[in-house]
């Protein structure tokens, strides 16, 4: 047993109530059969082409660079309970940030009420002055959010939650979060009559009607399009399959045009006028006329449309100031600040490295926190203290000591554990949670979310581009 | 729907065919070369259906004047660097399905997918040069499935129309350039009386009856005509039998019907010249086809499907005003 938390396993070895079922079913599973239902997974997957791509790699067989998310046939199950109380959160969380963003690019209430120092908030290269005093359909920004939970084990031997990291720009992952309930289902369909599973396949239909909910004033029937990148992005397959769920047109910057205050689609019917543009391309990249002159992947004079109200994205351009790890620390005052309500989830306690005593702190415990970037994603440009080499950690110093203020430092939480399948067996590894919270005339969210894995043991990073994997995530319902 | 989404399901579609038509091309070389000849008339062969592609410089530049059948075979089936090979073709075709996933169905999308996948998991495991045939059948049913999938799947909108377009005229294409290169090869002749050119005749049996093999019209000739193997009848089969699902006629009625359903303010003129050239096939006759000059009449109707690809190009895929 891992001296941590464990999802299955209480302390003394003991199954958990929530898992007693799954627990007495996989111990009547062959190896061979288990083995032989992992291979069947991995085919399937590569069949429907469930990929990602990774940048600047090429298959062994030179098949080009698209991969596999590992996925692990033992689902995260939280109970009923826990799921109400981290739910009540989220809304809390995501509406406080709402309204922060709203506060930020207008009256800046919470600056003048020296909560948020304003120039952690101004002089930041998140902070979009263009989206001064734009007003936005329901107030809403980040329409969706994703929201990194982990747990730790507490000083009572149960575990607490933490937000870990909010996502306000483009989160993205919840197309795995339904082909891995399709994936159990279909494997192991006798377990849903074991176990009463919360369904998640309705995420589609709740992602639209936000979408719809956000569309400009007066526009009754909003035609909605998800924009993306293009197949070579990373996420392709999830803009791809989004678009299907929710039967809208997957488009590209150059499917798109503005003209005389709207923007249009190019049709085999000629041109047609879009409402709502749930966007997955960076703030950077989405008018070569306002931001980045070097993108081909938005569309020209998209800006001053939106400007106007004339057409709504999704999420709204500048939310990055709200999830920047520089103001993560103050979410907690927020959400007393815009809710006058105590918060529900914990923030993980951290230092910014721009003041001087959190700084010092830092350099003298290095070896044992986790600094990261405060732009920083994808678990790049992060030093893991207790994982680092000494060589690592000097350099990562003189990194820090260069540019203090780019850097924020947090305990190395024991993030819990979940058994998951690895070449040895079924083995312990750390697990985080996405919940995907989504913000339109209401706040909902399917139950549950994304649980990623990290398959090195005792490996910290989950992320799917650092060799992460995936599970299910069960909400029951009893 | 989109322009883009269009242009990529008319190209996912027109790379497949063009694929299924390379392996029925190299199928009916292959199975040729099995027969007693010359080594002079094999070679034929084999530049003839290079020349199809007009791929002969690009081939030369490889491999050499010599052109032997390993070679041909490994340039049009395996080979990256030729975008014609079949490799390419379905590679094509899969990154257009890929770029328009969530406009096809899942079993559309899948197969393309699992065809590519397995392309190149029979070329690693030795299937091709274990049994060409074996491979080019595979090749040929995996676009009979993607078709049938197509048809039996998808929604009977533009996307469906656009694919069949896409289909009808590569078809359209691929069977001219078949035609002119196998009446270049042995040109048409009159019915000959007598029994004074047997050995000739045994040729030309050979000849003809490869090429309606390579077009799956060899049971199809003998049921329409039940008589002996004509040129001018195997020209009349391919070019202007309506029923003949390969002849530039079906070919050419089925881009008109799918067009027709499609048209918006700007296609007229397309619509026009893809009637014209349907309307030319189905008013006309075989002998005054032959008499006016077989390589003449084909060369033209290959420019005008070039042409009317272009209009279709211009007028719903990349439309270039806004």
């Amino acid at each position: 047993m891992t001296t941590g938390f464990d999802e299955m396993h209480a302390a003394d070895g003991s199954v958990r109530p929530h898992y007693r079922t799954f627990a007495e079913w996989l111990a009547k599973q062959s190896d061979d059969v288990m083995r032989d239902q992992r291979d069947e997974a991995e085919m399937i997957f590569r069949r429907v082409g469930i990929t990602f791509a990774v940048y600047g790699l090429k298959d062994e067989d030179g098949a080009g660079t698209e991969r596999l998310i590992p996925f692990d046939l033992i689902p995260r199950v939280i109970p009923r309970d826990e799921w109400r109380e981290m739910r009540a959160g989220l809304r809390q969380r995501v509406m406080a940030l709402n309204r922060f963003l709203h506060d930020v690019y207008h009256g800046q209430e919470i600056l003048k009420a020296g909560i948020v120092p304003s120039e952690q908030v101004l002089n930041n290269a998140q902070y979009r002055p263009e989206m001064m005093g734009v007003d936005l359909p329901e107030g809403v920004y980040s329409h969706i959010a994703g929201i990194d939970m982990v747990r730790a084990p507490a000083p009572d031997g149960s575990g607490a939650y933490y937000v870990l990291e909010d996502n306000l720009r483009v989160p993205s992952g919840v197309s795995y979060m339904l082909e891995n309930r399709k994936m159990t289902m279909r494997l192991f369909p006798e377990l849903f009559g074991l176990n009463r599973v919360a369904p998640v396949a309705h995420y589609p239909d709740l992602l639209l009607e936000t979408l719809r909910d956000v569309a400009p004033a007066g526009v009754d029937d909003p035609t909605v399009v998800v924009l993306t990148p293009g197949m070579y992005n990373s996420a392709y397959f999830e803009h791809a399959f989004l678009a299907q769920q929710m039967g809208v047109e997957l488009v590209e910057g150059q499917d798109l045009f503005a003209q005389d205050g709207f923007v249009y689609m190019r049709t085999t019917q000629g041109p047609k006028r879009v409402d709502v543009i749930y966007r997955r391309v960076d703030d950077d990249f989405l008018d070569p006329t306002a931001f980045r002159p070097d993108s081909t992947l938005g569309c020209a004079g998209l800006l001053e449309v939106y400007r106007r109200g004339n057409v709504n994205l999704c999420n709204a351009i500048g939310t990055g100031i709200a999830d920047d790890k520089s103001i993560y620390p103050y979410v907690p005052k927020m959400i007393e600040f815009y809710l006058g309500e105590r918060p529900i989830l914990n923030n993980v306690p951290t230092h910014m490295c721009r003041d001087p005593e959190a700084l010092r702190y830092t350099l003298a415990h290095l070896n044992e926190l986790v600094v990261k970037e405060v732009h920083g994603a994808g678990g790049y440009g992060m030093l893991v203290g207790p994982a680092a080499t000494k060589v690592e950690i000097e350099a990562f110093r003189k990194q820090l000591q260069a540019n203090p203020s780019n850097y924020i430092a947090q305990p190395t939480l024991s993030l819990s554990t979940c058994p998951t399948y690895v070449a040895s067996g079924i083995a312990p590894r750390h697990i985080d949670l996405r919940p995907f919270v989504l913000s339109g005339k209401s706040v909902q969210m399917v139950p549950g979310g994304l649980t990623r894995v990290a398959l090195k043991q005792g490996s910290l990073v989950v992320n799917s581009s650092q060799g992460g994997g995936t599970k299910d995530t069960w909400v029951l319902e009893n | 729907m989109l322009s883009r989404t269009a242009d990529h399901l008319f190209w996912m579609a027109r790379y497949m065919e063009r694929a299924e038509n390379t392996a029925r091309m190299l199928d009916v070389n292959y199975q040729t070369s099995l027969l007693p000849q010359s080594t002079d008339a094999a070679e034929q062969g084999w530049r003839g259906l290079l020349s199809i592609c007009e791929l002969m410089p690009a081939f030369e530049a490889k491999y050499g004047k010599e052109v032997r059948a390993r070679d041909v075979m490994n340039f049009m089936v395996r080979d990256e660097s030729n975008p014609s090979s079949i490799a390419c073709c379905l590679h094509a075709a899969r990154e257009n399905a890929r770029a328009v996933r969530g406009t096809l169905t899942t079993e559309v999308w899948e197969t393309q997918n699992q065809t590519w996948l397995e392309f190149g998991r029979l070329l690693r495991d030795g299937a091709f040069e274990k049994d060409p045939s074996e491979f080019y059948e595979w090749v040929k049913f995996r676009s009979h499935l993607s078709r049938g999938v197509t048809v039996g799947t998808m929604l009977q909108d533009e996307s469906l129309n656009f694919i069949r377009i896409g289909t009808f005229l590569e078809r359209a294409d691929n069977t001219a350039r078949l035609l002119d290169v196998k009446f270049s090869e042995l040109p048409a002749t009159p019915p000959h009386d007598g029994a004074d050119a047997a050995d000739s005749e045994e040729t030309d049996f050979y000849h003809w009856s490869a090429l309606l093999r390579s077009v799956s019209g060899f049971m199809i000739y003998r049921k329409v005509y039940r008589s002996l193997i004509r040129s001018d009848r195997v020209a009349e089969l391919l070019i202007l039998r309506a029923d003949m699902p390969r002849s530039l006629m079906a070919c050419m009625n089925e881009v008109v019907l799918n067009l027709e359903l499609v048209a918006n303010e700007q296609s007229a003129e397309t619509l026009r010249s893809a009637g014209r050239l349907r309307a030319d096939l189905q008013y006309g006759r075989i002998d005054e086809i032959l008499q006016a000059g077989l390589h003449e009449f084909l060369e033209q109707f290959l420019d005008r499907v070039n042409n009317l690809g272009a209009g279709i190009g211009r007028d719903f895929l990349v439309p270039v005003a806004a």
